[in-house]
Formats: C-alpha cells, sequence, structure tokens
C-alpha cells in the first residue's frame, strides 16, 4: 500500500486545495499519471503519482485545503520487480517538502453531487463560460442538468453561495504575490549572493541561428531563448557546482539539468517552471518544450514536477528591453543566471572597433555553495559555449 | 388591414410585378389555362394574355431553361415549376448555369431568374409530390433560397426576389395555399437578408421555416402554458442564412430545437445544428435537437404521412427535452 500525499509544489507551500480527482477508486494508474490538480497560491497544478497500482481509496474531497503532507489518496501497488518499493522517495531530484505540520486536516463531508463524482465535472458549454467567466470552481456546484450536469443556471447560485471554496481571482493575484514574496524574502534572508557579469558577443551565434532558421521550415525554427539554454546546459557540463541544491548545511549536485525558466504571467506574478534534461533534447525539441511550457504556465496548467524540479534558473529580462539584470536565487536552488538584452556595441575584434551584437549575462550565486572563483568559471565556460552555436 | 390566402398573396405579387415592369412574364406547367396547379395564377392568362402567361411543354428542363435564357437576355422571368420533385429534371440548369454563369463570365452576365416550386407533404400526393427537398438547393453557392411562411412574405419575398439580380429559389409549401392571414394596407415591402422572430421568449428557441412554422408556433403557445418560454425563429431566407439572428436568439435561451421537414440526415437541419454547435458551442446548455422528416419516401395513407412528418408534439417533446422537463 502506497500513500500519495499532498506535495509541496514550491519551497514555501504549505498547504494546498485538492481542486479536481482525475482519477476515482479502481482505477489503475502508473508511475508518472497525473491524477490530481492541486490548487497552490501559484495557481493550479498538474499533479502526477510516483508509484505505479490501482487507486484504493480517495481520502480527501475535491476543494479540501490540506496541508502538504497529507494522505490525499491510497494506492494499492502492482508487484513490479522493477520498481524499488518506495518509488515515490527516490523518482526525482526535487528538494524535500518544507517541514510541516504531521496532523492532517480531517476532510470535511462535501454533499455529493454525481457531476463530480465521475472524475470529470459534467458540465454544459455555458455553464463552463459562466464558470470561467465569474471564477467560479464547477468542482462542487450542484448540477440541475440530467445526469446531474452542471447547467448555466446552476453557476449563478452557486457563485452567490461560495463562500469559502475557490478565491476569486483577485485573491489568486495577492497569493501569487505572498507566494513571491515569501521565496524571496526567504532567499535573501539566507542566501549570501554574490554576483558576476559579463558581456558577451553573441553576433556569431545569432547568424549560426538566422541561417539556420532561414533553411529549415516554421516549425523547425528556433527563438534565441533556445540556445541560451543550451549553452548554459553546456556550461553547467564543465562547472556542476552551480547546479543543484543548497540542504541541511551541503550542497547537493544535481547529475540531470532542469532549466528553471522564469515565465512572467499575464495577470501578474510569475512562475520558473523547469524545461526537463535541457542538455540531452535537441534545440527543436527544446523549443517545443518551451513553447509548451509557457503555453500551460499562462493557463495555470502546470504539472507538479515542473515546479520543484529545477536545478537552476535562467531569467531574461531582454524581452523588456533591459540590457542588465542580477537575479534572486530561488530556494533552494545555489545559482541564478541573468540574461540581458541583445544591443549593438562598438566592440574590439582583432585590434579593429566593430560594432556587434552584445549581450550582458550574470549569474548571481549562493555564496554557501560554491565561490564567486566556481562563478567565474562558470560565466567564461557559458561565453564559450555561446561563441560555438553549432556545437549547441 | 384585409385576410387573404397564401395562394391569393402570391398572385397579388404576380400582378403587381407584371403591371409594374413589362419584362416580367410567368411561365410553366398549366399556368395559363388551368390556372396553376395550385391556382396561383388563376385569372391572369384573361388578364395578361398568352405571351406573358405562358404554358410550357412537361419539360422541366427545357422550360427552366429557357427562362434562365430569358433572364440571359434582359427578361425577368418567374418559371413555376409545380413541384421540387419535378425540379430534380431542372436541377442540370439551375445549378450548372443559373447558379454558375455570373461567376463563370466574370461578372458580364447575371441571371436574374425566379424559379418557384411548392414543396412539402400533407396533401396525400404520395411520395413522388411530397418531398422537401430545400438542401439541395441551400447547398448551392450563387443562388438564393427563400422559404415564405405567411401572407405577408409570400407577396414580398416575389416582389423582393424579382428585385435580385441573380436567380431566386422560393419555395412554397403545398400546405399553406389556403392559409389565411392579415394583409396590411398598403401592403409592405420585405427583405432578403434577416430571419424573422416569430415569437419571443427566453427558455428555448426552436428554429423554423415555410411549412413548419405553424405547427412550431403552436407548440411554443402549448409549451407556454407549461410555463416555458420558447423563441420561434422563422428563417425566412434560407440561403444566405441569417446565422447572426439564430446566433443571438441562441446566446439568450441556451438552447435551439430545429424543426425541418426534410429529412434529418444531411439535411438542412444538420447544417443548422453544426452552425450552432460550431459557432455559438459556448452558449449552449443543452445538446441541439431536431425535430426533422423521418427517413423514408413520404408515404400516401394520411396516418403514414402525418407520422413522417413533424408534428407539434414532437417539438413540444423535444422543447421539453432540452429545458429538462423531458
Amino acid at each position: 500500500m502506497g500513500d500519495f500525499v499532498m506535495p509541496s509544489l514550491g519551497a514555501d507551500m504549505e498547504r494546498g486545495i485538492l481542486n479536481e480527482w482525475l482519477v476515482k477508486p479502481g482505477d489503475a494508474v502508473a508511475k508518472g499519471d497525473i491524477i490530481a490538480v492541486v490548487e497552490t497560491d501559484k495557481g493550479a497544478i498538474e499533479v502526477e503519482v510516483w508509484s505505479a497500482g490501482v487507486i484504493e481509496e480517495l481520502c480527501v474531497d475535491e476543494g479540501t485545503d490540506t496541508p502538504v503532507g497529507t494522505v490525499l489518496a491510497r494506492i494499492r501497488e502492482t508487484e513490479n520487480p522493477a520498481s524499488e518499493p518506495s518509488a515515490a522517495a527516490t523518482a526525482t531530484p526535487s528538494p524535500p517538502p518544507e517541514p510541516v505540520a504531521t496532523t492532517p486536516a480531517p476532510p470535511a463531508p462535501a454533499p455529493s453531487a454525481p457531476a463530480e463524482a465521475r472524475g470529470r465535472v459534467m458540465a454544459s458549454p455555458w455553464a463552463r463560460h459562466l464558470a470561467a467567466e465569474r471564477g467560479v470552481a464547477l468542482t462542487g456546484v450542484t448540477g440541475s442538468g440530467p445526469l446531474g450536469a452542471v447547467l448555466g443556471r446552476d453557476v449563478p447560485a452557486a457563485a452567490a453561495k461560495t463562500a469559502h471554496p475557490k478565491p476569486d481571482k483577485v485573491d489568486q493575484l495577492a497569493a501569487m504575490r505572498r507566494a513571491v514574496a515569501k521565496a524571496m524574502a526567504r532567499s535573501k534572508r539566507e542566501i549570501p549572493h554574490y554576483y558576476l557579469g559579463t558581456d558577451v558577443d553573441v553576433t556569431g551565434a545569432l547568424a549560426w541561428l538566422a541561417r539556420r532558421n532561414a533553411s529549415v521550415p516554421p516549425p523547425e525554427r528556433l527563438l534565441p531563448a533556445v540556445i541560451w539554454l543550451k549553452a548554459v546546459a553546456a556550461a553547467i557540463r564543465k562547472v556542476p557546482q552551480v547546479n543543484g541544491f543548497w540542504q541541511d548545511d551541503a550542497l547537493r549536485l544535481s547529475e540531470p539539468i532542469h532549466l528553471g525558466f522564469a515565465v512572467s504571467l499575464r495577470g501578474g506574478g510569475l512562475v520558473a517552471p523547469a524545461l526537463h534534461d535541457v542538455d540531452q533534447r535537441t534545440p527543436v525539441e527544446l523549443m517545443r518544450a518551451m513553447t509548451d511550457l509557457v503555453t500551460r504556465a499562462r493557463r495555470g496548467r502546470l504539472r507538479g514536477a515542473e515546479m520543484t524540479d529545477a536545478t537552476l534558473t535562467v531569467t531574461s529580462m531582454g524581452e523588456r528591453g533591459v540590457e542588465r539584470v542580477d537575479g534572486v536565487i530561488y530556494p533552494p536552488q545555489v545559482a541564478i543566471v541573468g540574461l540581458g538584452k541583445v544591443v549593438e556595441r562598438p566592440w574590439v575584434v582583432d585590434g579593429e572597433v566593430a560594432v556587434r551584437k552584445v549581450m550582458h549575462v550574470s549569474l548571481a550565486g549562493d555564496h554557501r555553495a560554491h565561490d564567486g572563483h566556481t562563478g567565474g568559471l562558470f560565466l567564461n565556460a557559458l561565453a564559450d559555449a555561446l561563441s560555438a552555436p553549432e556545437a549547441l | 388591414m384585409s385576410e387573404v390566402t397564401f395562394r391569393e398573396a402570391v398572385r397579388m405579387a404576380l400582378r403587381e410585378s407584371m403591371h409594374a415592369d413589362e419584362r416580367v412574364f410567368l411561365m410553366g406547367e398549366d399556368v395559363g389555362r388551368y390556372g396553376g396547379s395550385y391556382a396561383c395564377s388563376m385569372g391572369l392568362l384573361e388578364e395578361f394574355g398568352e405571351a406573358r402567361i405562358r404554358d410550357t411543354p412537361l419539360s422541366e428542363s427545357g422550360f427552366v431553361g429557357a427562362g434562365i435564357g430569358a433572364a440571359l437576355v434582359g427578361m425577368k422571368p418567374i418559371v413555376e415549376v409545380m413541384t421540387v420533385n419535378f425540379s430534380l429534371l431542372a436541377l442540370d440548369q439551375i445549378i450548372n448555369n443559373a447558379a454558375t454563369l455570373r461567376h463563370m463570365s466574370g461578372g458580364q452576365v447575371n441571371v436574374p431568374v425566379v424559379i418557384r416550386m411548392s414543396t412539402g407533404a400533407g396533401k396525400q400526393l404520395a411520395a413522388q409530390h411530397s418531398h422537401s427537398w430545400e438542401a439541395f438547393y441551400t447547398h448551392v453557392p450563387g443562388l438564393k433560397v427563400l422559404s415564405p411562411a405567411t401572407v405577408v412574405d409570400a407577396r414580398g419575398m416575389l416582389l423582393a426576389a424579382l428585385d435580385d439580380p441573380d436567380p431566386v429559389v422560393i419555395f412554397e409549401h403545398s400546405g399553406l395555399y389556403n392559409m389565411k392571414g392579415e394583409m396590411p394596407e398598403p401592403p409592405p415591402a420585405v427583405d432578403l437578408t434577416h430571419a424573422r422572430v416569430a415569437r419571443e421568449g427566453t427558455d428555448v428557441t426552436l428554429i423554423t421555416h415555410g411549412g413548419c412554422l405553424r405547427r412550431t408556433t403552436e407548440a411554443a403557445a402549448a409549451l407556454a402554458e407549461r410555463g416555458i418560454s420558447a423563441e420561434v425563429l422563422d428563417l425566412r431566407v434560407l440561403r444566405p442564412l441569417d446565422w447572426n439572428t439564430v446566433f443571438e436568439s441562441v446566446a439568450k435561451t441556451h438552447r435551439a430545437v430545429i424543426v425541418d421537414e426534410g429529412w434529418k440526415s444531411w439535411g438542412f437541419s444538420a447544417e443548422v445544428s453544426a452552425r450552432i454547435a460550431e459557432d455559438a458551442f459556448w452558449m449552449l446548455d443543452a445538446p441541439v435537437r431536431r425535430v426533422a422528416g423521418v427517413e423514408v419516401p413520404i408515404p400516401y395513407p394520411t396516418h403514414l404521412e402525418q407520422a413522417s412528418i413533424p408534428q407539434t408534439a414532437q417539438v413540444i417533446a423535444a422543447a421539453l427535452e432540452v429545458v429538462g422537463h423531458g
């Protein structure tokens, strides 16, 4: 028997609302399946299960606010000699959840509506449209339609009597702001940052990219960001000390390279979901993954692993027209890379002044984990990687 | 205001147009001496003479083609085809010539022909005289397709069709010719662009046209007694159809029932249903329902004939189902 617990989906997450079950008792699940949607300060996150088996029992009703670590479901694990007994614990290099109160909140018995007992809420298009417009969660709305389907007329009533369940948009924004505040304050409180920065000539990289894009069909074309991320991954391979977590007074390096990629949300706030295995994937795969991630981040449909897996974060202010950014490390990571806007500058090439495209790259490092010397080596490696884009 | 029959309203339009414009003439099977199969042109031969009220041989392809030819050289022919069932013999003329020539000539020639035909079942005329093939014509770009359901439209749409520079097909449901209605004085002009809200309502939209309007309106009245407010749309112009009015009504009621005498599969009601699903999906609170012709050749015995076409009770049942009282 395995327990599926409310995961920590961010360094400072303490509680979450079990928004929606995507499985029901008796369903078979495989490792990595998305089985629930959890509402956190940063939006709705799809959560994976890390053991294979059959759902024995759902212990928490939809809409229940529960502390991290609470058992949400019991899973009868299937015999699988290949998988270690506690797959959940070792499956990912996720940072362990913050210590939390171990008393699980007793799930309040919610009035059961047949509409939600089926795993997916039955609701008419008009009801969904109204619910989205008014910020009402359809889970928990008692439907008056056939088979308990939620109809348009049920939504205003639910919106009126919704005292607790789902925070409205303003509250969600405020919650995200609080989450960012908490993480950043912790970072500046605990992490002794050191900062390095250097200008890098990216003329060659951009020219190579333009040539490449001109020769391939539109779906295979790349944005410069893909090249920057590949270069960061290449530099990490040479200087791995910046890739990992500071935990229990020790630097724990990460073998996989999962780059957090700061995405600003249209309504305000930001998230930094992880692009997995940046070094292993081709630029085209990475481009697709990045597009997908940005789209899902803005729709609030990120998966749990993406929220916690980043081993180093890259922040880019180029789109905002800013030439230089010195980032704040996202704990428990140990470094953040900042990319500025590409600008044309007079630049000395072979003893002559030439106009070159130049980008400022910065590194904020956790001085507990490594020193400026390491950071310098990393930035040099990054500059080298950017000068040979075809190798990426 | 005076009370006239649908047939008299058609005849009013024929007389008015022939008095107003000498290029207008009527031709078709039995339109002259017999006065028309449905008596729409009774007395017109005496009034306008053989040159303008022309009896034709029983050759739909021939006389529809002649009408198209006359239109090409500047006349304004009104061609009467006895029923839509016989118009299949003239489909080639209508689709390959009337509907295409403006496009194929790069706009050099247009075909201002008006083709009237009866449609529909209910008069025990058996399969070969009773089908509703509006969908064949509404499928074709280049045609305007009208389906009057009131005496005002029976007169006004024929006059508006004669003013249209392109081919217009008018469906007159055979069950409507004896229907009486109020004709305002003076009789009003009508447009060929809008659907009409025949009855306002808030709970469900009943979408229909032509011969089905009466039963649909009866259904709405019966629904009102049960506390359900049904909106009735008389589409009037089947092509180009006034989708905005349809979508606005569905946006208000969130439910739609389509009533059409044609067969359901791949039919007129199928297209209306598909458009609502495509363009008004987020407005829907229930699946779209269709009350349509049963998929058999229209039978001769009256009880089977009535069982094969939409009835008031079926419209009521469909409406109750989509509003959740089914």
